[in-house]
C-alpha cells in the first residue's frame, strides 16, 4: 500500500482510532425484534406517504410508505408481519421530539414479496432512476440524501469521474470497514452499476491507510475491472466528500458549487452495495449495518433490519458496562447524544456508542478564547473559526454569515485542537439554526404582505366594480325614463289625432 | 467682472437643469424609509399598533407620527432594529398596545362553526377557506396568528393554538457551561 499522488489538504487532526476493538468478529445478523418502529422522515427532504393503514398484513420488502416529491425516499418493510399502528415516537434526533412512526408487528417468518431484480443493462436511464426512486435507498453515509436524486443529472452536466467514499474517517466506525472486507464484491459491482448509469468514464475508491484488509479485498474484487482503488492517508476529515475529492484529484470545489458541476459525484460504499443488491437481488433497503462499540461489553458489527429498537442492538453486543447508559449516535466528533435507548434503527444510524466516563471524561473547565488561532489552522474548509465563533457567541449573525459561516462542515476539528475547551461546533450549529430560522421567518412575512396586498388591493376592485356598476344603473334608469318620455308624447299624439279625426267624423 | 458673472449664470442654468431633469428622471416611488420600515415589521397585520396594518404603521413611523414601540408581535427586538434604522433610541414594548405572545395560529372548531363568513372577512391575509353555510377552516400555514378572526365569530368556535417546537422547526439551543476558575499550575 502506497500514497501516490495524492493531494494534502489543509488542516485536519488525527484523534486516536479506537477502531480495532469492533473489527474482531465479523458482521453479525440481529434476530428479528419483537417489534420496529419505522420513522417517516428518516432522509433529508420530504416526510414519506403512507401507503398502509394499521391492521394490514405486509410482506418482507413491501412498500409501506411512498416517497413524495423528488426529495424524498420509500419505505419497505423489513420483515413480514402486521402493521400495528401509526404513531408519534421518539426519534434518533438530538432534538428528542416525536414524530410519525409506522409500527410493525413480526409474524417471524420472514416472508419475502416476489423479489423483482432490474435488468438495467436494457432499461434506459430515466426508468432505471424511476426505479431506484421506489428503492427507498439513501446516503448511508450519514447524509441520507435520496440516492436517486444524485443520479439524475442535468442535461447540460456530465459526470467524468465517480468516486467511491471508503474513507471513513471518523473514530470508532467500523461499519464501512467490515463491509468492505466482507462483501467488496458487492461494492466493486454497486460501484460499475452507479458508473454506467452515472455515464462517467473514470471510477475511483478512496480508502484511508488504516484499513489494510477491506484495501487488499477491494483490491481482489476489483483485480478484473477498470476501478481504480487509492490510498488516501489517515487523516479526520478525509471523509468529507469535498475533502476526498481534494484528496484523490487535486480538485477544490468552489464555494455554492457542488461536485457534480464539476463533473465529479461522491457515493459512500455501503450505498452502492445497496444499489446492487436492490437492482441484481431484487431487495430494496431494509437494513444496514451498525456498528455498536464504546462501553458495550463486545463491540462488533451488526447487520440491523431498520425499525429495531437499540435495546436490542445493545443487549446483542453483550450489554452496557457503564453506569451513565448515555449512548453517541454517529462519531465523537460529529455525533450527538441519544434521547433514549428505546428510539430505533434507521438509515442515518452508522453507530453507536456507549459513553464512559473513561472514554469519554467530562469536559474541561472553558476558558476565555486566548486567540491562538490553532483552530483556524486545523480547519478543513479554510475558514477562520475563532471570529466565527465571536460572531455566533454574540448573536451577530449576519456577520456570521458573512464569514462564510454555511461553508462550515461541523467537523469539531476546531473544538478537538482548542486549548480553552471552547464548544466551537455548539456555537456554529446555534448560529446556523437561528439564521435558518430568521430567514424562515422573514420568507413567512413576506408571504403574508403580499397576501394582505393582494386582498387590499381586491378590496379596492371590488369596490370600483361595485362603484361602475351603480353608475351602469342609475344610466340605464335616466335612458329609460327619457324613453318613456318620449313614448307618452307619442301617446299623446297619436290621442289628439285621433280625436282630430272623430271630431272630423262628426262634422 | 461680467465674464465671470455670465460663467456662473450659464454654470447655475446648466446645473439647474441637470438637477431638474434627474428629479423627473430617477424619480423614487413611495418613501423608501416606509418599505424598509416595513421590512423589519412582522407583517403580523395584527392592528394592535393601532393602525390598520404594518405599512400604515410604517408609514406612520416614517413621518413621525407613531413610535417605534407600538408593535407587540415584533417585540423589544423588532423595537430595537427600527430604533437602530430611525436612529432614535431603543424604547421598550408600550405595553398599552398588547404583550408579545408566543406565535399562534387559529383553528376554528368546524363542528361548531356555522358558516357566517364574518371571520373570512375580517382575515387579512385570505387565510380562511369557507363559503356561506359551508364550515370554515383555517389554512395553518398562512395563519399570521393576529386574532383579527376572533371578535366577529358568533358562536365564538374560534381558538388560538400556539406553535408547538416539531422535529422540522428545532433549533440547536444557544451552548451553556460552567465557566470555573483556574488552578494554580
Amino acid at each position: 500500500m502506497q500514497l501516490k499522488n495524492i493531494f494534502k489538504f489543509n488542516g485536519g487532526v488525527h484523534p486516536d482510532e479506537n477502531k480495532s476493538a469492533s473489527t474482531r468478529h465479523p458482521i453479525a445478523k440481529l434476530a428479528i425484534p419483537k417489534k420496529l418502529v419505522l420513522p417517516l422522515r428518516q432522509h433529508v427532504g420530504h416526510v414519506a406517504k403512507v401507503k398502509v393503514k394499521p391492521g394490514d398484513q405486509v410482506l418482507k420488502g413491501q412498500m409501506i410508505a411512498e416517497a413524495d416529491g423528488n426529495i424524498s425516499a420509500s419505505i419497505h418493510a423489513p420483515t413480514s408481519g402486521k402493521i400495528l399502528k401509526i404513531s408519534e415516537e421518539i426519534l434518533p434526533h438530538p432534538s428528542g421530539l416525536p414524530d410519525f412512526c409506522i409500527t410493525i408487528e413480526p409474524d417471524f417468518e420472514d416472508t419475502w414479496i416476489e423479489k423483482k431484480p432490474i435488468s438495467w443493462k436494457k432499461i434506459d436511464r430515466a426508468q432505471l432512476i424511476e426505479a431506484l426512486t421506489q428503492s427507498g435507498i439513501v446516503g448511508l453515509g450519514g447524509a441520507v440524501f435520496p440516492t436517486h436524486m444524485k443520479l439524475k443529472i442535468n442535461q447540460n452536466q456530465t459526470i467524468h469521474t465517480l468516486v467511491i467514499n471508503a474513507a471513513e474517517c471518523e473514530p470508532f466506525i467500523t461499519c464501512d470497514d467490515m463491509l468492505m472486507r466482507e462483501r467488496a464484491d458487492e461494492i466493486i459491482q454497486g460501484a460499475l452499476i452507479t458508473q454506467s448509469i452515472l455515464g462517467a468514464e473514470k471510477c475511483v475508491v478512496g480508502i484511508e491507510d488504516n484499513k489494510i484488509e477491506s484495501y487488499e479485498a477491494l483490491k481482489k474484487a476489483a483485480q478484473k475491472t477498470t476501478v481504480e482503488i487509492k490510498v488516501v492517508p489517515t487523516l479526520y476529515p478525509s471523509g468529507d466528500a469535498k475533502r476526498l475529492i481534494y484528496l484523490l484529484m487535486g480538485i477544490e470545489v468552489p464555494k455554492e458549487k457542488r461536485s457534480v458541476d464539476l463533473g465529479i459525484q461522491v457515493f459512500n460504499v455501503a450505498t452502492v452495495a445497496a444499489i446492487y443488491r436492490y437492482l441484481e437481488l431484487g431487495e430494496p433497503s431494509i437494513s444496514r449495518i451498525v456498528t455498536i462499540t464504546g462501553a458495550v461489553k463486545t463491540p462488533q458489527n451488526f447487520e440491523v433490519l431498520f425499525g429495531t429498537p437499540l435495546s436490542d442492538l445493545i443487549n446483542a453486543a453483550g450489554g452496557s458496562s457503564s453506569k451513565t447508559k448515555k449512548f453517541i449516535m454517529g462519531g465523537p466528533m460529529m455525533g450527538f447524544d441519544l434521547p433514549s435507548i428505546h428510539v430505533p434503527v434507521t438509515k442515518a444510524m452508522n453507530c453507536v456508542i456507549e459513553s464512559s466516563p473513561e472514554l469519554f471524561p467530562d469536559p474541561k473547565p472553558v476558558m476565555p478564547c486566548i486567540r491562538c488561532a490553532r483552530c483556524a489552522d486545523a480547519c478543513p474548509v479554510n475558514l477562520q473559526p475563532q471570529e466565527l465563533y465571536w460572531f455566533s457567541k454574540s448573536s451577530q449573525l449576519e456577520k456570521a454569515r458573512e464569514y462564510n459561516l454555511f461553508d462550515c462542515i461541523e467537523c469539531g476539528c476546531c473544538t478537538y485542537v482548542c486549548p480553552s475547551n471552547i464548544p466551537l461546533v455548539q456555537f456554529y450549529r446555534y448560529a446556523k439554526s437561528e439564521i435558518i430560522a430568521q430567514d424562515k421567518s422573514k420568507e413567512a412575512a413576506n408571504t403574508a404582505r403580499e397576501r394582505n396586498e393582494f386582498r387590499l388591493a381586491r378590496i379596492e376592485r371590488e369596490k370600483k366594480e361595485r362603484a361602475e356598476r351603480n353608475a351602469q344603473k342609475a344610466l340605464g334608469a335616466q335612458e329609460k325614463q327619457a324613453e318613456d318620455e318620449k313614448k307618452s308624447t307619442i301617446a299623446a299624439a297619436m290621442e289628439r289625432v285621433k280625436q282630430n279625426q272623430q271630431e272630423n267624423v262628426k262634422n | 467682472m461680467i465674464m465671470a458673472l455670465l460663467v456662473m449664470i450659464f454654470l447655475a442654468i446648466l446645473l439647474g437643469l441637470v438637477l431638474g431633469y434627474s428629479a423627473i428622471k430617477f424619480k423614487v416611488d413611495g418613501d423608501p424609509m416606509v418599505a424598509r420600515i416595513d421590512a423589519i415589521l412582522p407583517q403580523t397585520q395584527c392592528g394592535q399598533c393601532g393602525y390598520p396594518g404594518c405599512k400604515p404603521y410604517a408609514t406612520a413611523i416614517a413621518k413621525g407620527e407613531a413610535d417605534i414601540n407600538q408593535c407587540p408581535p415584533g417585540g423589544d427586538a423588532g423595537a430595537k432594529a427600527l430604533a437602530e434604522l430611525m436612529g432614535v433610541e431603543f424604547k421598550p414594548l408600550n405595553e398599552e398596545h398588547g404583550i408579545q405572545k408566543p406565535k399562534s395560529v387559529a383553528l376554528i372548531d368546524e363542528l361548531t362553526c356555522i358558516g357566517c363568513t364574518l371571520c373570512i372577512q375580517a382575515c387579512p391575509v385570505d387565510a380562511i377557506l369557507g363559503a356561506a353555510k359551508q364550515m370554515h377552516t383555517i389554512i395553518a400555514s398562512e395563519c399570521t396568528g393576529c386574532e383579527l378572526c376572533l371578535p366577529p365569530c358568533p358562536v365564538d368556535c374560534i381558538t388560538m393554538e400556539p406553535v408547538l417546537e416539531n422535529s422540522e422547526s428545532w433549533k440547536w439551543k444557544y451552548p451553556i457551561y460552567n465557566i470555573q476558575k483556574a488552578q494554580k499550575a
